[in-house]
């Protein structure tokens, strides 16, 4: 089972090896891969019928308690015969499709990527293993979709589809540790057991948030189904198995997978009975003035999504029934008209339905495969896709109170549904052949057999029903409910409301198809509303966040070193004055002034004189006078207070910097002409506030008593130990004599700095 | 004495920095020293000031005993002083250099990054 899931990405790691053999028309040997998937996951069907409890553990983290699980339920192995059927089927269109591109090896890897991380996502048992592959899909997708990648919408989209299903894989991340936390565990068969507790865990509404965002993004469920459309810049073949088949599908494969251990509240039905509601009405309205026609299929695939959704919600074992049926029945309509429209676009070169007519007369098998899924997708017997609408009709007058409305709903959904198919499926395909499209001929059968497989697929479920029934629905729906399911599928159950709606349905869909003509004039006047939409209101937001930290930006790092010192000094005067408004404790001993000796004042009173010189004076030279005269003031406290080598170092090092400054000064030009007084003010008083709190810090530290462990022993060690009697000189080079070294370092950095910079040339730039 | 020294390593702190917070390239770096001489104050300051008995061993004696200046601070300015210097330096030169580069010493001009000039 590990080598099964994992082989996918064992080959996209192998692809730039096998690049160079495979070049020519053998990339279609790839798709042996998928097909033997299929295979695989076909031979254990009967152990799945047979309801075994198919896990496969495998050791990975047991410290996290994550473990390589998975299990293969009935659930499971629908979602896995999709992703391998149809991903052999469309593994085979593409070395027809994109025969001879030049990164078709990459195209591949990226593909088998997907659909490796898909077979993970609904296989794992594991909640954080369900995340990994979950991301996974998503960039894989984000790869896929942005292929064409000298096109800026292209890399447009594939950033917008990321940027979305990977914020929604974010929330169900939280949505997975929250679950964790009120659960306990984060295997998921552990989590079923103890569902019942979950319901009413104080934590469930939001886990119920969490998840619901992370699924509604991936399934482009209104307001983020806009992904969607933008997804469809991606090779047909990509928007064919990502993004109608298979990875939109995860959303709702998690929601279902969930109903059992979530499900069955107010909340649970009720959001997902709106959201899907709204998403199917939403976005099968936008599909009728569609004119492109990847738009159409686009949007009916979101409002699909949103049906499937809707039906998950009504929580009855008959409309569970009915999404995984729908589930199946969408996959191979959807898929094959997908795959028909690559064909349109790929012979054609436009994918405009206003133009598209007649090509029954140069491929008529296309036309054919088509026209079955067109027909499936309306729900017209005995296709497969009229068991699912019955399902479905049949779920909605079945759901309660609200049955009307609902049914309502799903009716009209229904209705502009048909018309989307037909208009996709049919209407190319019929009346007078352009001239424009005279010399378009039928492409290799490698492109026009999957369709028409997928499409007769739609029909032989239809008729038979059985084929599928016992082995594939049964399980599958078993998986949602806690009591095995009992149904049968048929074509006929005679005359009833159920066969009326679907009269109804069909007729109001075929009227509407012959009355409704797409024309670009509609499509501009749905686009008026478009500044309303979710979207704009989306990238809106993000353009105003934008603008927002350009200007919070500009407040703050505006490039002005003024600005950034005053900041600074600003907030830290703040907090020092907080911790001094709770109270100071200065008992200043006045008494000790009396002992001073007049040099002591002197050399002060000439010290404060001078450091007003320096702040004042309108010339540099006297400015730097004073500031060395201040400089020889601290020598001298040095000097009278004990310390004789700080008053050496000092000395010579404030000569040499006035000297130092001197020789600079002459090149350097006066001073600037003063700035506004207020702003002299300002920093006048916040120097002020700034010096005054260090003085009180001063004064307040100077009444505390001192611990003079560390000189004690200094003192005691400086001669017995290191031979030395003047301690402060023991202590530079002996005791701390690395950190002497590291300053000596420092200072040689220093005159490395000052020497590069004496030799840097100061020629000009050209452009000056 | 301390309590007048409190006042005077105040005031060299409120000059620096109003003389960091001006226009002026020049008045910047002065700033920068009264900045750094404050520091060097405040730090000897809460040593505690003792007049005469600098920490240097007689020469009949083992140890330091008795009343004695504390050598760890001293210790400390030492190496202030020297880094400081080491700063200034590259600082005067810096500025003489990127005078010359830029034609100009305010500091509200010099804000933009190498591409624009």
């Amino acid at each position: 089972m590990l080598l099964a899931i994992l082989s996918g990405f064992i080959l996209a790691i192998l692809l730039p090896l096998l690049k160079n053999i495979l070049r020519g028309g053998l990339f279609i040997l790839l798709s042996a891969l998928p097909l033997s998937l299929f295979v695989y996951f076909l031979s254990w069907l009967p152990e799945v019928k047979a309801g075994g409890d198919l896990l496969f553990s495998y050791q990975w983290v047991p410290s996290a308690n994550v473990n390589l699980s998975f299990q293969l339920d009935g659930l499971a192995m629908l979602f896995c015969l999709l992703i391998t059927g149809i991903g052999s089927l469309v593994f085979i269109y593409t070395s027809s499709y994109l025969k001879g591109h030049p990164y078709l090896g990459r195209f591949y890897g990226y593909l088998s990527m997907f659909m490796a991380s898909m077979l993970g996502l609904v296989l794992s048992d594991n909640l954080l293993l369900i995340f990994i592959f979950w991301e996974l899909t998503s960039i894989s997708s984000f790869f896929l979709i942005g292929f064409n990648n000298d096109s800026e919408a292209s890399r447009k989209s594939a950033l917008l589809a990321l940027s979305i299903t990977g914020i929604g894989g974010l929330f169900l991340l939280v949505g997975f540790v929250l679950l964790n936390q009120a659960g306990g565990h984060y295997s998921f068969t552990a989590l079923l057991n103890s569902s019942p507790d979950l319901a009413s865990h104080p934590m469930y509404g939001w886990i119920l948030f969490f998840l619901f965002i992370g699924a509604f993004t991936k399934s482009a469920q209104f307001p983020f189904h806009f992904w969607l459309p933008g997804a469809m810049k991606a090779p047909t073949p990509v928007s064919t198995y990502l993004h109608s088949a298979t990875m939109v599908k995860a959303g709702i494969y998690l929601l279902a997978r969930f109903t059992p251990v979530l499900g069955e509240t107010v909340w649970w039905n009720g959001t997902l009975t709106l959201v899907g509601g709204v998403t199917m009405l939403y976005a099968v309205i936008h599909a009728l003035f569609r004119i492109d026609l990847k738009g159409i299929l686009a949007y009916s695939t979101i409002s699909a999504l949103g049906l499937i959704v809707f039906l998950l919600g009504i929580g009855t074992p008959e409309s569970l029934l009915a999404a995984t049926v729908f589930i199946l029945v969408h996959a191979l309509y959807k898929a094959t008209l997908f795959l028909v429209t690559g064909i349109i676009d790929h012979e054609t070169g436009t994918r405009d339905v206003t133009r598209l007519a007649g090509l029954n007369k140069v491929m008529l098998p296309v036309g054919i495969a088509a026209f079955m899924a067109a027909l499936s997708n309306a729900g017209i017997p005995p296709t497969f896709g009229f068991l699912g609408k019955d399902l479905i009709y049949d779920a909605t007058l079945r759901s309660g109170s609200l049955f009307v409305l609902l049914t309502g709903a799903a009716v009209v959904t229904n209705i502009c549904l048909l018309f989307t198919g037909f208009k996709a499926g049919i209407s190319p395909f019929v009346g007078p052949l352009p001239q424009e499209f005279k010399q378009v001929h039928l492409p290799s059968p490698l492109m026009w057999i999957p369709p028409l497989l997928l499409a007769s697929c739609g029909i032989v479920f239809g008729l038979f029903p059985f084929l599928i029934e016992g082995s594939l629905l049964v399980p599958a729906v078993s998986s949602l409910l806690s009591t095995a399911p009992d149904f049968h599928l048929q074509l006929w159950h005679g005359f009833n409301i159920i066969l009326l709606l679907s009269t109804i349905t069909i007729g109001s869909g075929i009227f509407l198809f012959y009355y409704l003509q797409s024309s670009e004039s509609k499509l501009a006047w749905v686009s008026r509303f478009e500044p309303f939409s979710p979207k704009s209101v989306l990238v809106g937001m993000a353009k105003g966040f934008a603008l927002f930290s350009a200007a919070w930006t500009n407040l703050w790092q505006n490039g002005k070193l003024r600005h950034y010192v005053f900041t600074i000094m600003a907030f830290l005067t703040v907090l020092l004055a907080v911790r001094f408004l709770q109270g100071i404790r200065l008992n200043l001993n006045l008494q000790s002034l009396s002992d001073l000796a007049f040099y002591d004042v002197a050399v002060l009173l000439i010290m404060a004189t001078s450091i007003l010189f320096a702040v004042f004076t309108k010339s540099r030279l006297q400015a730097l006078a004073s500031v060395g005269v201040m400089g020889f003031c601290i020598c001298l406290i040095f000097l009278f207070y004990s310390a004789p080598d700080l008053a050496m170092t000092q000395f010579s090092i404030d000569t040499l910097t006035v000297i130092l400054f001197v020789l600079v000064l002459q090149k350097l030009p006066g001073y600037i002409k003063e700035e506004s007084k207020a702003i002299m003010w300002r920093d006048g008083i916040l120097a002020f506030c700034f010096g005054t709190l260090i003085c009180i810090l001063a004064l307040e530290v100077l009444q505390e008593p001192l611990h003079r462990e560390i000189s004690k022993y200094y003192a005691e060690n400086a001669y017995t130990m290191a031979k030395g009697k003047n301690v402060v000189n023991v202590i530079l080079v002996d005791f701390r004599g690395f950190d002497t070294m590291v300053e000596i370092t420092v200072l040689a950095i220093a005159a490395l700095g000052v020497s590069g910079l004496l030799r840097l040339s100061t020629r000009k730039p050209e452009n000056k | 004495m301390e309590i007048l020294l409190s006042f005077i390593t105040g005031f060299l702190y409120a000059s620096g920095i109003y003389l960091m917070l001006r226009r002026s390239l020049v008045k910047m770096i002065l700033g920068l020293i009264l900045l750094g001489n404050g520091a060097n104050m405040l730090i000897f300051l809460l040593g505690r000031m003792v007049k005469g008995e600098p920490p240097i061993i007689p020469d009949a004696a083992k140890t330091l005993a008795g009343i004695y200046a504390d050598p760890v601070p001293q210790a400390l300015i030492l190496t202030a002083i020297v880094i400081s210097f080491g700063l200034q330096a590259f600082a005067i030169i810096l500025m003489e250099r990127a005078y010359k580069f830029v034609q100009t010493d305010d500091l509200d001009q010099m804000n933009s990054t190498e591409e624009d000039i």
